[in-house]
């Protein structure tokens, strides 16, 4: 029973990402569309305008409508997995990554609800979500299983809920900044032209992150809180410990370029990039590359 | 170098009057420098170094984590290690560098935030600013016609800004209110970077007067008392411990038992622990409190903490002397493979009852090699599985000189393999055994296998900074969550009575000071309020 569970829990974690994926082609339709509008709005009359108009926005309403069945057959889908394996399905790499790119997906739901205008960024968004979705359900898949004993806490479903969902915002973030870098830089003046307009970007990244940065604060508390029943001290500059600290300190700099004459737009945009970056570095090499106490990545 | 939106505010120093340099060139160096380091840039380049500092931490093995991978490193680089070793860069957080840094940025932090304290003290005081003379220039702007006398629009616009700091003023024929919401947004900026010096300060009378050490105990009722540094097998003091004021609880560990899956994951480990606080101790008592040690669950006793941070085997074994003299010896091996258990030791004998020093340092024994504790079988010993199911050790049997003399501490993993080298020490029988199993050497001495026993590896800490620590990061949490959520706004409307004072035409404006986005839909519900009453519509 448990073991169907699991399998059925992959599928669904297969098939969200498939969707994902056609949800990003819908995306990008229509924002390939986009280009040939122009020319469009010059030549033709009012009823070939409103038809070249209506056509790519019925594949962007309908990326929208297919990410949002994506995203709930992903949380099915690590629903199960927490089912089937009897624990919080965030126990290792797989589950981690899910639940991030479950967080991220959610999130830019949330943006595009808010601010349907934010749409043109749809394959930029689903494009990392879908590269962490694959490398985690390929190179850093595990069966179902328990956990260690060190991980057994119900600190996990917290600290790791709480990670999970504030990586998940700051990715979003970082790639709402990384389009406002593009979209100013003017550079790709083919793509840049269809993105959001740049404040609105900027705006979108900054919203997000300050919602992120306090959530990863508590997060990081709780991590500690857990650490010194569980590893004899609150804080130990264990490898993941340190990059998190150094990820804290950028997005601290970053909310603080946001107040510095000067800084306040391009170089604020860029600390939120180095940030997001720490994040990605953090998960990915210090799981896998560097030994620590954290080291619960299931491979290798 | 708290942040806010607006740029007047960023940097609070400059805004004040400068006084008149009278020993112009010092104080004015000294003025710059301070306005330097309490600037805001300042902050962002402090806090970019902070995290660049922190970095190697991360990336380069650390000797307060893993001194066996720093020696990696110094073997695999021998031409880069040394240096990174005198630049620190292998107790990055301990370097003076990263102090450094971090220090500067606490004061530049305090430099920046104890006059905005001073200055937001002030502003809680104050009455909000008069209304601007032209509404229509605010970004939030809106008018209208109420049906109603002066007074009667006063009181709904008064009703309405309940909850606002506000003040009225006479303007004219009319009157103008102006009012104020949001002032916890810099409270909660304040409460926040205070309690980022709190939780150092905090940190620090940890690193100070804590310690932390580490130390086996047998299980079956093997005891410790936290009496003094000896009693631990490695013990890290803080910069204010001599280890003589250690708080002297005792622990007994009764009995430890650890469970696996098939497949040799962990499935628990847990140790019943038997204790007494140092006040007990001292009162004789022979009453002992029990607790079940596990992972995650620490025993809490006078301020310290004792947590399982491993276990392993000690095999016991009986010697017999050909003068029927006899000695058991258990003392903890260690594990080679942490998924098997497989471990190495040494356990050492002295021939009892000898006293001539020459004949005891020829005949004392040493039992090396290796424990499975469940074999492979088979003429080479190896493990397969981390619980005792088939235990077995493949033990060399030295005899000679173990070189316990000479003063020097040696390991008790091990012997000292100069005095095999120097053939002090020479092997003298070589031998697999299941407990129960004994071999015989030439001189007629029996070894018996008789058994394993348990240990666990328990640790010892104390840290009189972590609670206050918790306490500031909970402030800090609280501080940054209100800084973020709340927006400091303005809003102000001016009353003035038509000729006939049958009607009054109302004014507002809207300034949000933070964070522009999203006070426009508050500033709407306002108008909307104030000026479509729900009676008219």
């Amino acid at each position: 029973m448990l073991t169907e569970l699991a399998t059925f829990s992959d599928r669904l974690f297969v098939a969200a990402a498939g969707i994902y994926a056609l949800a990003m082609i819908f995306h990008a339709v229509e924002f390939a569309a986009a280009r040939a509008k122009s020319p469009a709005l010059v030549g033709a009359g009012a009823p070939a305008e409103e038809s070249t108009r209506t056509r790519p926005e019925r594949f962007g309403r309908m990326a929208v409508a297919v990410t949002v069945l994506g995203a709930a057959l992903h949380l099915v889908s690590l629903a199960t997995r927490g089912l089937a394996a009897e624990r919080w399905p965030m126990g290792n790499m797989y589950e981690f990554i899910s639940a991030i790119c479950l967080a991220a997906v959610v999130t830019w739901l949330v943006v595009l609800r808010r601010s349907p205008s934010a749409r043109p960024a749809g394959p930029f968004v689903l494009f990392p979500v879908l590269v962490l979705m694959a490398l985690a359900g390929s190179v850093l898949y595990v069966p179902t299983g328990p956990v260690v004993p060190p991980l057994r806490s119900y600190w996990m479903s917290i600290h790791v809920s709480t990670i999970s969902v504030s990586s998940g915002l700051l990715v979003v973030a970082g790639v709402a900044s990384l389009l406002f870098l593009l979209r100013r830089s003017g550079s790709l003046a083919g793509v840049a032209e269809k993105l959001p307009a740049a404040d609105a970007l900027d705006r979108l990244a900054y919203r997000i992150t300050i919602i992120a940065f306090p959530l990863f604060t508590f997060a990081i508390i709780t991590g500690a809180i857990w650490a010194e029943a569980a590893w004899g001290r609150f804080w130990g500059w264990d490898p993941k410990e340190t990059v998190a600290f150094v990820s804290w300190v950028i997005y601290a700099a970053y909310l603080h370029a946001r107040a510095t004459a000067g800084w306040r737009t391009g170089r604020a945009a860029w600390v939120n990039v180095a940030g997001f970056a720490t994040i990605v570095f953090n998960l990915f090499f210090i799981n896998m590359v560097v030994a620590g106490l954290h080291s619960y990545a299931g491979v290798g | 170098m708290a942040p806010t939106e607006t740029p007047t505010r960023a940097h609070p120093q400059r805004d004040s009057p400068t006084p008149r340099p009278r020993l112009a060139g010092v104080w004015a160096v000294l003025r710059n420098g301070w306005r330097g380091l309490t600037s805001m840039r300042t902050a962002l380049v402090l806090l970019f170094l902070l995290a660049v500092a922190a970095l190697p931490g991360a990336l380069l093995p650390q000797r307060s984590l893993n001194q066996r991978l720093v020696e990696e490193y110094f073997a695999d680089y021998p031409w880069l290690a040394p240096t990174l070793d005198r630049l620190g860069f292998f107790d990055v957080f301990a370097a003076p560098w990263f102090a450094a840094i971090y220090l500067l940025l606490m004061i530049s932090l305090v430099g920046c935030v104890l006059p905005r304290t001073l200055e937001h003290a002030a502003a809680l005081r104050a009455e909000p600013v008069a209304t601007p003379r032209n509404l229509s220039r605010m970004p939030h702007h809106a008018s209208g016609t109420l049906d109603v006398g002066l007074d009667e629009a006063v009181e709904r616009v008064r009703s309405r800004l309940r909850g606002w700091r506000s003040v009225e003023r006479p303007d004219g024929a009319g009157r103008t209110i102006s009012a104020e919401k949001g002032y916890l947004r810099e409270a909660g900026n304040l409460l926040f970077h205070l309690s980022l010096v709190g939780l150092l300060i905090g940190v620090a009378a940890g690193k100070l007067f804590g310690y932390e050490g580490q130390v086996i105990v047998m299980s079956g009722g093997g005891q410790f008392c936290n009496t003094g540094i000896l009693g631990y097998d490695t013990f890290r003091a803080g910069l204010r411990v001599d280890g003589t004021d250690l708080t002297p609880f005792c622990i007994r560990l009764d009995d430890f038992r650890a469970e696996y899956r098939p497949n040799g994951q962990a499935e628990s480990f847990r140790g019943q622990l038997a204790y007494q606080s140092a006040e007990e101790v001292a009162s004789g008592s022979d009453e002992w409190r029990t607790h079940r040690l596990e992972v995650n669950h620490p025993l809490r006793v006078d301020g310290n903490r004792v947590y399982l941070l491993g276990h392993g085997y000690a095999p016991r074994f009986t010697v017999t002397w050909p003068n029927g003299e006899q000695r058991t010896g258990a003392i903890q091996w260690r594990p080679v493979d942490q998924a098997t258990l497989l471990s190495e030791g040494a356990t050492k004998f002295e021939p009892p009852g000898i006293t001539d020093s020459e004949q005891r340092r020829t005949s004392q024994l040493a039992i090396t090699g290796l424990f499975a504790p469940t074999s492979s079988g088979g003429d080479v010993v190896t493990s397969v599985f981390p619980a005792l199911l088939a235990p077995e050790v493949a033990v060399d049997v030295l005899r000679g000189d173990l070189g316990l003399d000479d003063g020097r501490g040696q390991s008790i993993f091990q012997v000292d393999q100069r005095m095999v080298e120097s053939g002090a020490l020479v092997r003298v029988a070589r031998a697999n055994l299941v407990p129960g199993e004994s071999l015989t050497l030439d001189d007629g001495t029996e070894i018996r296998f008789d058994g394993v026993q348990d240990w666990a590896y328990l640790q010892i800490s104390h840290d009189p900074g972590q609670e206050a620590v918790l306490v500031f990061a909970v402030l800090l949490l609280g501080g940054l969550a209100l800084s973020l959520t709340i927006r400091r706004r303005r809003f102000w409307a001016r009353l003035t009575p038509t000729d006939d004072g049958a009607r009054t035409v109302v004014e507002l404006g809207g300034l949000a000071r933070t964070d522009r986005a999203g006070y426009g839909e508050e500033f709407a519900r306002l108008r909307a309020d104030l000026l479509d009453p729900p009676e008219e519509s």
